[in-house]
């Protein structure tokens, strides 16, 4: 383990890519930052920490930043939520912490949680302190965690500190999950999760990166481990189901954003058309702007109002130059060998409220390159074993059913949290689904301990 | 009726003054040069940096006292009086007060404790044309190691000596400025007053150390990795300043004409030193922190104010705040005020509920929305229960109606509630909230006549033990 070079580390540094996706919030100086912290009114059974998914005690380390108290600062975010660097950064605030802040209510701005938070933990990093947090005694009980993403990972810190083996599992070479490819860089540099992660894997964390699991080695693993957790996200985007999706030139946003963040994408062409209109469609398109492109579509089948993007991120793509198509649906992709056209028709809502194509309404848009940010498929075909003894964990509509408040699944060896239990959430959401499955597991096996 | 067109002119004992603000002794009145631009930013009078027998300071002088962001809410120093030479000082005197006649100038002196030199410069500093003395008593660091400033006025005896030795030669007006380290600023005053001075002027710095650097370990300000304590200033004072002032006018063997210092930034602080019964009023740290123009507004708003308050003159409305400080057992016991929290104001910080439970009586409840007054939940209660709620980023498609609903309105749960039965109306909750007028004290017609405890001592209703521990307080 120590022999590894630290994740950071493993990934060459891109200049170019820094410059295009410099950062969205830039940080607060000291200067800046100690006035702000002294805003904070230091609220009771605060309302900032209730909409924080992992219940960070806000005011308690605003207040540590206002005192000079900086590595405390850092650990009370830290003790809340593992991955608080990376939050401070990707969490849309604006629903959340800051959202809830009662500056609100008597017309004074709200108290820039996010970057106080980044504030403290960018100096964290800074001072090279480790990881303020010791693993457990050990205790001879070990998890297998399937992905390695934001819910894994929590969960892992929390068995960690319990003296309770961790083993990641993950497809990717490098761990993260979404958090690491998944986040516009602008908002979440890919080195910054990583970095994130180096410092949690202190308390080690035992990775097995490149590592496929299917039926077979999940019930390997079952037999290895005193439990297994869940943390597998969601699967592929979906697709469209119309000729020329498999034309060159048609990719999805996952793809793109991982592409440009990992230094496989360099630039897109002239013309890009994004499909779908929720947050990752956002991330896509302006992504597609930043990248090089002159024109940017997104092109959706109903209205502004009825889009899954936060208002802040609909407000965000106007201002870098995407325009919105509504009420329009594709019908055809054309092209040679690549993309040159989607064809799409408008959308009328009928009496009933369905929408239907309108006769005659067909139009084409030229382009180079189609984004499809539709939504994710799941992936849970691994957890039934030759797919004829059943799922090993209960499912509704794909989804992994949980006990919210322990992460136990159905089967109550199998804990999950994250996207595969939530249908696609935060990272927040994702640290708090793991930090209390971790919490589940460990209660759960000292309970077995205990009957034992 | 209109309202009479106020006057900031005022006579100060006897000295004639455009305005009562004037600058104190200290670094803003180093100079003529100085002291005719402030002038000319308006400022009525000033009393120039301390004339003596030129002195050698160190470097650095100054620290402060920040406060959550802000600088200077305290400001200390232990630079000693004029290090320029006498004749300097003198000639420039002269020089403001040929080209400022209507400005006062008063000397403010520090010289050794022998009769003959203080008639000397007595003799010096009128001759040179200032419309007053100042007595130095008060300069606590540095002077005071030399048997001159605060070691002066923390001996009632020497503070009248030196007042009578002074009063023998003077022509203009004497004004003793007192120290305020010392356990009863009345002492000195008597003493001064004694010993023939003819107004005062109060209170000098406070003996300080502003603070010690958590990295060097050394004390501010630092001179070589040393400090020596120093003396404060700035708006931290203000409140000891006034009420020194307080106990000098409300004393009848102490009160004289009183120029008040202590704090002073803005109008609003000088008008409370003149209801406190000051004559004028005297400026350093703020004029340090913002220069010169900072008069402007201490004119213009005190103008205002005083048309406001149908006030004429200066003498309208100084000291007339003075009878309403009185001894604690002069106060009505059967006063009775309640808290009371305005809903529609609320923003919910709960800071009122806090600080209730843990700093005051406990009465402070948040049971709005359970269905019987529940006083039982406590602050740990409350904080356990919030920890279990389990709470996920609002989706704009999933989750309709919860998007923006923290933001808008309180909601009532996060509301304090009053125990007004309990409330013994300490204030603390409205003292702590940080939207105005959002907790108001209110007061309940408890039907009880006023009664103070010297009332209800006088009338036998209370325990002879608990009457008086000493009685050694005259």
């Amino acid at each position: 383990m120590s022999e590894r070079t630290p994740f950071h580390q493993q990934i060459a540094t891109q200049p170019e890519l820094a410059q295009r996706f410099g950062d969205l919030h830039p940080p607060l100086d000291t200067q800046a930052a100690i006035p702000e912290s002294n805003r904070c009114l230091f609220c009771f059974d605060a309302p900032c920490t209730s909409a924080c998914p992992t219940h960070i005690d806000v005011p308690r380390f605003i207040k540590k930043i206002a005192t000079g108290n900086l590595s405390g600062s850092a650990r009370t975010i830290l003790d809340a939520n593992i991955l608080g660097a990376s939050c401070a950064r990707a969490c849309p605030v604006e629903v959340l912490c800051e959202g809830a802040c009662v500056m609100h209510r008597y017309n004074k701005q709200p108290i820039q949680i996010a970057r106080l938070q980044r504030f403290a933990m960018d100096s964290f990093y800074e001072s090279g302190a480790p990881l303020p947090f010791e693993p457990g005694a050990e205790t001879g009980l070990s998890v297998a965690l399937i992905g390695a993403g934001p819910a894994s990972l929590a969960c892992a810190a929390e068995l960690r500190r319990r003296g309770i083996r961790a083993h990641l599992y993950d497809v990717r070479p490098l761990p993260g999950g979404l958090n690491t490819y998944g986040i516009a860089e602008y908002k979440l540099p890919l080195i910054e999760s990583l970095r994130e992660i180096e410092m949690l894997s202190q308390l080690g964390v035992d990775f097995h990166f490149e590592t496929m699991i299917d039926a077979a080695s999940l019930s390997e693993l079952e037999r290895k481990h005193d439990a297994v957790f869940l943390g597998v996200g969601l699967g592929g985007i979906h697709r469209l189901g119309i000729a020329g999706e498999e034309l060159a030139g048609v990719t999805n946003a996952l793809d793109l954003i991982a592409g440009y963040k990992s230094g496989e994408l360099a630039t897109v062409p002239a013309r890009v058309v994004v499909v779908g209109a929720g947050n990752t469609a956002i991330d896509a398109a302006i992504a597609a702007v930043r990248l090089g492109a002159t024109e940017v579509h997104i092109v959706y089948r109903r209205g502004p109002e009825q889009m899954s993007s936060f208002t802040f991120e609909y407000e965000h793509a106007k201002d870098e130059g995407v325009q919105f198509l509504w009420h329009v649906q594709p019908t055809g992709i054309r092209g040679d060998k690549s993309v040159d056209r989607l064809e799409l028709t408008k959308l009328i809502s009928t009496e009933d409220g369905s929408i239907v194509p309108q006769p005659g309404s067909e139009f084409s848009l030229a382009t180079d390159l189609i984004v499809l940010s539709i939504g994710q498929s799941t992936h849970t075909t691994f957890l039934s074993e030759h797919g004829s003894e059943g799922a090993k964990v209960q499912l509704e509509r794909g989804r992994i059913l949980i006990d919210r408040s322990t992460g136990q699944t159905s089967n109550p060896k199998f804990f999950a949290g994250g996207d595969c239990t939530n249908g696609g959430r935060e990272v927040v959401d994702a640290v708090a689904d793991g930090k209390r499955a971790g919490i589940g597991i460990a209660a759960w096996l000292e309970a077995q301990h205990v009957q034992a | 009726m209109s309202k009479p067109k106020p006057t900031l002119e005022t006579t100060f004992c006897g000295i004639k003054c455009l305005n009562p603000f004037w600058l104190a002794s200290a670094p803003p009145t180093n100079c003529g040069e100085q002291i005719m631009r402030a002038f000319d930013a308006g400022w009525g009078g000033a009393v120039w940096k301390t004339i003596g027998e030129p002195i050698t300071n160190v470097s650095s002088r100054y620290s402060s006292i920040d406060w959550e962001g802000r600088r200077m809410m305290g400001f200390n120093n232990i630079e000693l009086i004029s290090d320029r030479p006498i004749e300097i000082n003198l000639q420039e005197i002269a020089e403001v007060k040929r080209r400022y006649p209507k400005h006062v100038v008063i000397a403010s002196l520090m010289v050794e404790s022998k009769r003959e030199t203080w008639h000397d410069i007595v003799q010096r500093a009128e001759d040179a044309g200032a419309d007053g003395l100042e007595l130095n008593f008060g300069c606590p660091h540095g002077m005071s190691e030399r048997g001159m400033g605060s070691a002066v006025g923390q001996v009632p005896e020497y503070c009248e000596q030196i007042t009578a030795w002074v009063k023998e030669k003077a022509r203009t007006p004497v004004i003793v400025k007192l120290t305020p380290n010392i356990s009863d600023i009345r002492m000195p005053a008597r003493a001064a007053k004694r010993g023939g001075a003819d107004a005062l002027s109060a209170i000098n710095t406070i003996n300080s150390i502003t603070g010690i650097d958590l990295e060097t370990l050394q004390p501010n300000p630092n001179v070589d990795g040393k400090s020596s304590h120093g003396g404060y200033c700035g708006p931290a004072v203000k409140p000891i300043a006034l009420n020194m002032v307080q106990q000098v006018q409300s004393d009848p063997a102490s009160t004289l004409p009183l120029s008040g210092i202590g704090g002073i930034g803005s109008w609003r602080d000088a008008a409370e030193f003149i209801l406190l019964g000051c004559g004028t009023v005297q400026v350093c740290t703020a004029a340090m922190h913002y220069g010169y123009r900072i008069v402007e507004d201490m004119q213009d708003g005190l103008l205002a104010w005083m048309t406001e308050k149908g006030f004429a003159t200066i003498d309208d409305f100084r000291g007339l705040s003075l009878p309403n400080v009185r001894d604690w057992k002069h106060l009505n016991l059967n006063y009775k005020i309640v808290a009371r929290i305005h809903q529609n104001l609320c923003i919910g910080c709960q800071l009122c509920y806090t600080a209730c439970w843990d700093g005051a009586h406990q009465c402070i409840h948040l049971d709005r929305t359970s269905p019987v007054p529940d006083t039982t939940l406590t602050p740990g209660m409350v904080e356990a229960e919030a920890a279990r709620r389990i709470s996920t980023t609002p989706i704009p498609k999933l989750d309709a109606g919860t998007l923006g609903r923290g933001s808008a309105v309180t909601p009532l749960e996060r509301i304090p509630r009053v125990d007004e039965h309990h409330c013994v109306g300490c204030n603390l909750c409205a003292l702590v909230c940080p939207v105005e007028n959002c907790i108001t004290m209110e007061r309940i017609d408890n039907g009880l006549p006023s009664e103070s405890w010297e009332e209800r001592t006088a009338k036998g209703l209370v325990p002879p033990g608990a009457r008086e521990v000493m009685s050694t307080n005259t």
